[in-house]
């Protein structure tokens, strides 16, 4: 099991320094500075500008500075939000950001798997037929879709929960926001327990736990749900990665402060430090949270140690 | 399956025909009518968005748009994914090993940040939108191929294609690449819903096509920022994207499902 968590732990390494490097450059390759939208600036000003942020420095070398500042936090100074670190912009958009994400995860891991085990165990009838056409549906309508109409019928019409996210009270305001950032991986994670649970509901052991007498509940909380879990852990790794792509859109739906929004603010606002920041730091959560998921995978199934 | 092909077919008929006939522009800003709601006696069919232009051919405008995007998006990522899977399933070994491993180290990666960022450095321009949804969604149809490739390499006529000496570029591309038609059509099916979303979403945050040009999802967009007292302009281009997703989606369901059968049996 240390060898196994080793190799994953250094098969991450060059995944993160590829995404550094290749975010990196994207940037730097820009035709243009950072500066040129601005009203036509002296040449000694401009020069100026460019030293105080180390742009008159060979690539390479900006690169390097780059990355032994990666190691110590330090992200550089945000090009539109002055007398901001991008570090301190992450720093202050992201536990909202993680709240909700969090939330949202936990909420369709719940409701998905439920769901998912409910139509495998009815397959083929009516229960199973509603689920997966709300499954089908639940894939197809973006959440940029879904966000504001949901705020539009919810919000706006029936007035039951907040529309916005500054000046609402309490916990109403994330209802909306949590549940539509849920709902594509509800979906996705009650396609994936059906098609697995139904498999390892036929299988032998499963039988003769049925022959020994125990209850169906009793078996697939004992003996079905573990192994039919795997392939939804596996897809924990795009799940976070959808979630984050998410959130963007719902923080800009709902006006959320988050770390999403900053992105999207930067990406207009042509802040390249920012956006290259949130890039590398979306990137090594992701990286981080695949390399969990397949050290977990490792205790749950100890046959993939082996590989 | 039927059904889902028919209302494309339908979709993409009107989308095409429809800015012809109807005698509005859909650039046309008029002042006079601006947030009229929909009425199918009247003029505007779908009402006029916050500048009076006719929502009706926008949005015909934008299916066309986002529809062009994802087909040819899609046909970028084709080209990528068979290309590399042809070769790193035809040559095998080593090569395909290190081919295969980069592919899972690419699929650990959030790629639409890498689009957004790409978006921002290069000004952004319709060809780049192309390239970067091309160049996001080749990675499945890269390992599909390669399956395929490692088994068509051992048949007989790639055998008598070496033995008469054609090299190895020409045995990849006049005798593998043909015999890969099938799977790649139903995988281009799933891959063009990928495209569309990944196109609405980049124009639904103002980075992808850009005014007086539209998408759906920079219609979207549009009907946020007046969903209250004009609804109509969220609902329709919404109702029509998610529309236009699921038939993609049921229908490459379907495909697929086809396809596995008849592998298996």
């Amino acid at each position: 099991m240390l060898r196994y968590t080793l190799l994953r732990l250094l098969g991450a390494i060059p995944t993160l320094l590829l995404v550094i490097v290749l975010a990196f450059l994207m940037v730097h390759a820009a035709p243009g500075g950072p500066f040129d939208s601005e009203r036509a600036l002296p040449p000694e000003v401009a020069e100026d500008i460019e030293k105080h942020y180390r742009l008159d420095e060979p690539l390479p070398q900006q690169l390097l500075r780059y990355m032994s500042g990666l190691l110590q936090g330090d992200l550089g100074p945000s090009y539109r939000y002055r007398d901001y670190t991008v570090s301190e912009l992450i720093a202050s958009g992201f536990p909202l950001s993680l709240q909700i994400g969090a939330l949202a995860m936990g909420l369709a891991l719940i409701v998905g798997v439920g769901a998912g085990t409910l139509a495998a165990q009815r397959k083929n009838t009516l229960v199973d037929r509603i689920v997966m056409g709300f499954a089908m549906t639940g894939i197809s309508i973006p959440v940029f879709v879904v966000a504001p109409v949901l705020v539009l019928l919810v919000a706006v019409k029936l007035h039951w929960l907040p529309a916005g996210w500054s000046g609402s009270p309490g916990f109403a305001k994330y209802v909306l926001p949590v549940i539509t950032l849920a709902l594509p991986q509800i979906a996705y994670i009650a396609r994936l327990t059906r098609a697995s649970m139904i498999d390892v509901l036929s299988r032998d052991y499963i039988r003769t736990a049925y022959a020994q007498g125990l209850g169906t509940k009793a078996i697939i909380r004992v003996h079905a749900l573990k192994p039919a879990m795997l392939p939804v852990l596996s897809y924990m790794g795009p799940a976070v990665a959808a979630v984050l792509t998410g959130s963007v859109v719902i923080e800009e739906v709902f006006g959320i402060p988050g770390l999403g929004q900053f992105f999207v603010r930067g990406a207009l606002n042509r802040d390249y430090t920012l956006v290259l920041g949130i890039v590398i730091f979306y990137a090594t959560l992701i990286v981080l949270l695949n390399l969990i998921v397949d050290i977990l995978y490792g205790v749950i199934d100890p046959r993939v140690r082996q590989r | 399956m039927k059904k889902s092909v028919a209302i494309l077919i339908l979709i993409l008929v009107i989308a095409i025909v429809g800015p012809w006939i109807s005698p509005h522009d859909y650039a046309a800003v008029d002042f006079s009518r601006i947030l009229q709601s929909p009425s199918l006696g009247g003029m505007h069919w779908f009402g006029t968005d916050a500048l009076g232009r006719d929502l009706f051919v926008r949005t015909l405008l934008g299916i066309r748009v986002t529809l062009l995007v994802a087909v040819v998006a899609s046909l970028v990522s084709l080209v990528i994914g068979v290309t590399y899977g042809a070769v790193a399933g035809y040559v095998g070994g080593r090569v395909d090993a290190i081919m295969m491993r980069f592919v899972d180290t690419l699929y650990a990666l959030p790629f639409i940040f890498f689009v957004i960022l790409l978006m921002v450095a290069f000004e952004r321009n319709f060809f780049l939108i192309f390239v970067a949804i091309g160049a996001i969604n080749w990675l499945d149809m890269a390992r599909i191929v390669r399956g395929q490739t490692l088994s068509l390499r051992e048949r007989e006529f790639v055998d008598a294609a070496k033995l008469i000496g054609v090299r190895t570029p020409q045995i990849i591309s006049r005798h593998i690449a043909p015999n890969l038609i099938g799977i790649v059509v139903v995988y281009v099916t799933l891959t063009i819903p990928q495209a569309i979303l990944v196109e609405s979403f980049l124009s639904f945050l103002g980075l992808g096509v850009q005014e007086p040009q539209t998408s759906l999802g920079a219609l979207v967009d549009e009907g946020v920022n007046h969903m209250e007292g004009a609804s109509w302009l969220l609902l329709i281009p919404a109702s029509l994207l998610a529309l236009i997703l699921m038939c993609f989606n049921f229908l490459g369901d379907g495909l697929r499902d086809h396809f596995d059968a008849r592998n298996g049996s």
